[in-house]
């Protein structure tokens, strides 16, 4: 069994890396850009019975920091 | 006076704020990431700079899971004292023990000389060696310095006075150029400057040294 969990920046948190990604992508002549998040894929491979709320907690407590992060699973 | 020094794998300023304590007076034991407990009788823990397990995930997220850091927290909540510095305080906030997060620079670089603080508050045991206003040269040396916080955070922080540290000239795109802040109860200080770098005249600074001196002064059993 997978997982696939993505960590973003929440709304409202600067994300620096984001905008020079937009920048360049500006500078390179890519117009129709509007806004750039970049953010984190990490996948899982996991043991049978792991559950969707198993993974939930790894995010609350290592996997995300929820003052500046959401984060989303993705069970497969 | 008796200070703890944590090592993690990846710490390297662990040693500079060994001998900072050291030459304010302290008797320093450095302790291991993997002890799950602190050295007993202990006046104040310090969390040093460096690259925790690489930064990898977050800078400080691995560290802040690991045996020693559960004693930090224990240890914090006890209402003991702490400092740390840097990759320290990165670790303090992502253990909870300090509100907010460290981003990455705005300006995306690695930053590394030495800027001007000024001391936001004087009222605590690792400021007072110095009055609220003062303006110290301390060394930074970030990549992920960019303190963050919502603005229920800021709003307690500043009614309660738990600003200790802001940026002259903001180096790192800080929220309200803060530098350094304070626990609820004023014991535990995390900055991203480091003032261990500016505590001895081969630095080329000692304006750090007030912060020992006072830590050394107000520790000592009376």
């Amino acid at each position: 069994m997978k997982a696939r969990v993505h960590v973003m920046l929440k709304n409202g948190v600067l994300d620096p890396q984001g905008e020079a990604v937009r920048h360049a992508l500006g500078a390179m002549g890519f117009d129709k850009v509007e806004g750039v998040r970049q953010g984190k894929v990490i996948d899982l491979d996991l043991a049978a019975g792991a559950t969707e709320a198993d993974v939930t907690e790894m995010c609350e407590k290592l996997l995300a920091n929820t003052v500046i992060e959401s984060y989303s699973i993705e069970m497969k | 006076m008796k200070a703890a020094v944590v090592v993690f794998p990846g710490s390297n300023c662990d040693r500079d704020l060994a001998v900072a304590f050291e030459q304010a007076g302290f008797d320093v034991s450095m302790v291991w990431h993997k002890d799950s407990v602190l050295p007993e009788g202990i006046d104040i823990v310090g969390v040093p700079g460096g690259f925790s397990y690489g930064d990898y995930l977050r800078c400080g997220a691995i560290a802040a899971q690991s045996p020693i850091c559960q004693a930090v927290v224990e240890h914090a909540n006890r209402g003991g004292y702490a400092m740390g510095v840097c990759n320290g305080f990165q670790i303090l906030t992502e253990t909870g023990v300090l509100p907010g997060a460290l981003l990455r620079n705005a300006g995306l670089k690695y930053i590394c000389r030495t800027v001007d603080l000024q001391v936001a508050t004087a009222d605590s045991v690792f400021t007072q060696g110095y009055a609220k206003g003062d303006v110290i040269g301390i060394p930074i040396a970030h990549h992920d310095g960019n303190y963050f916080a919502d603005a229920d955070t800021l709003a307690a922080l500043k009614d309660q006075d738990r600003i200790a540290f802001t940026y002259g000239d903001n180096p790192n795109g800080s929220v309200d150029d803060i530098a350094g802040i304070l626990s609820e109860n004023r014991r535990v200080l995390g900055m991203m400057p480091h003032p261990e770098r500016a505590a001895d005249d081969g630095h080329g600074g000692t304006d750090g040294t007030a912060v020992f001196r006072a830590l050394a002064g107000i520790l000592a059993p009376a």
